[in-house]
């Protein structure tokens, strides 16, 4: 059988198609596991995973948490706000600290774009990235891309427009790399201030208009408008974002076809998606939530086949 | 290599029919047992006892299940080449029935071991059976034994016995092969 072509999941831009394709097949599996009444195998019981959480995340904690437990791996948890790099412990000094405890696998969000790539070099364990600063979230991207490919049966030619804050979103990037490797055509739309000035140099095409956005896709993965990470005033208002870039039934009702509607979450209800469009069945956000269980367990399940002792 | 023929496909035949007649022997109607092939090898026999106690013995509902034990196997990363999983099937709850796993060859006696962890995911059954082709006997690891076999052979460590279906291998065979 295949491996994975890398010995960390550090971003997309890192695999190549034939590892996507493998991470998919494995979770098809693992979602047939978690769809049991007993939703656990014990394949990874004698492995130890720490999840350091330098920046603040429900979902992807969650998810990465559950994933762990149902491989019967066992579980340390660390989040930021309460440790000691308050005390101004480097990122090294902690993850050695918390390796000496014979850790094997790595999973760190950090809001340093890099920090993953940093500590693979660095230190002596498999390394997941659960999205680095503006970079890459590459689980998230897998998970979206495997959803997209469930619903819609293949990627490949199909055309989907990540609407939204592109400039500060690291699913946005990650998402680019993993549907362009797997043939899909790709547009961004969203603010011109909000959109990296290279963006095209990845293959993607811009489009400001929503509607006309719309219209040319399959799939829209709406991204959440990231007040946390604007320093400056990038739109002049909330409420302008959402009477250009938000999507409401209107707008998907004159589209003449039903188009699927993605969000990686958290959702501003009412800015970029309205409730009516978010619950609606046109949007696939609560599969996405299931299958990134089984997409994190497929990956950690893939780099753990690596581990030998 | 010289690889010499242990059962050709007549014999096959009539052992199939004899396992079919001894599930019936022990589980009257089916209606309280499952058959469960283990994945990917022992699929082929489960689905040929189905189809012979469908058609030539007339049973009626017969549950047949498919389970993968990939992620059950004690020898996860202890080998040098990564395990490839295969699709489970399995539809129905096995809570309270008499499940029959059935696998083509019984060796070390590890798969079965998995697979009873494996099975446990879907419910408490009231009782395990283990149905093999090739019971190879001197080679277990474990203290497993089935209950019904096929054909008992002691096969040295080193010799390989290999399993050929006519739906794959265009005609049913069962070889030793001597490397």
């Amino acid at each position: 059988m295949k491996q994975l072509s890398v010995e960390h999941l550090l971003g997309i831009k890192y695999l190549n198609k034939n590892d996507i394709d493998l991470i998919f097949e494995t979770a098809n599996h693992f979602k047939e596991v978690i769809n049991r009444p007993i939703k656990k195998v014990p394949s990874l019981r004698d492995i130890t995973i720490a999840n350091l959480f330098f920046e603040n995340s429900t979902r992807t904690k969650l998810s990465f948490e559950l994933a762990e437990k149902r491989l019967s791996a066992d579980v340390i948890n660390f989040s930021a706000s309460q440790s000691s790099v308050k005390k101004g412990e480097t990122l090294i000094d902690t993850v050695n600290n918390i390796l000496a405890m014979k850790v094997d696998i790595v999973i760190m969000r950090h809001p340093n774009v890099g920090a993953g790539v940093f500590l693979s070099k660095h230190v002596d364990a498999k390394i997941i990235n659960a999205g680095d600063g503006t970079h890459e979230h590459p689980t998230q991207a897998l998970l979206d891309s495997y959803s997209i490919k469930e619903k819609l049966g293949t990627i490949k030619g199909k055309k989907i427009v990540i609407v939204g804050d592109i400039l500060h979103s690291r699913v946005a990037l990650s998402n680019i790399f993993a549907l362009k490797l797997q043939g899909a055509e790709v547009k961004v739309c969203g603010p011109t201030t909000l959109i990296p000035k290279y963006i095209t140099s990845l293959g993607v095409e811009v489009e400001t208009n929503i509607k006309k956005a719309l219209e040319w896709c399959d799939v829209a993965n709406v991204l959440r408008v990231q007040h946390e990470r604007m320093d400056i005033n990038y739109f002049p208002s909330t409420r302008e974002y959402t009477q250009l870039f938000g999507i409401n039934n209107e707008i998907l009702d004159n589209l003449g076809k039903k188009i699927t509607i993605m969000h990686p979450g958290p959702i501003n209800r009412g800015v970029e998606i309205t409730s009516d469009v978010a619950d609606s069945d046109q949007s696939i956000i609560l599969n996405q939530v299931e299958n990134g269980v089984a997409v994190r367990m497929a990956v950690i399940y893939l780099l753990a086949q690596q581990i030998k002792r | 290599m010289s690889k010499k023929v242990l059962l050709n496909s007549k014999e096959i035949e009539i052992i199939l029919h004899r396992l079919a007649c001894q599930l019936i022997e022990n589980h009257n109607d089916f209606s309280e047992t499952v058959l469960i092939g283990l994945q990917p090898r022992g699929s082929f026999l489960a689905k040929r006892l189905a189809h012979i106690l469908t058609n030539d013995y007339k049973i009626k509902n017969i549950h047949l299940g498919l389970l993968d034990i990939t992620f059950y196997r004690d020898d996860f990363r202890r080998r040098d080449e990564p395990l490839e999983a295969t699709n489970t099937q399995i539809d129905f709850l096995i809570e309270n029935k008499n499940v029959v796993l059935i696998d083509d060859v019984l060796f070390s006696g590890r798969s079965v071991r998995a697979a009873l962890t494996a099975i446990q995911s879907y419910g408490r059954p009231e009782n395990v059976e283990l149905l093999v082709l090739i019971d190879r006997r001197f080679s277990r690891h474990l203290p497993i034994q089935p209950t019904y076999k096929g054909r008992q052979v002691d096969a040295i460590n080193e010799e390989k016995v290999i399993v050929h279906w006519k739906e794959i291998h265009s005609k049913d065979a069962i070889y030793i092969d001597n490397k």
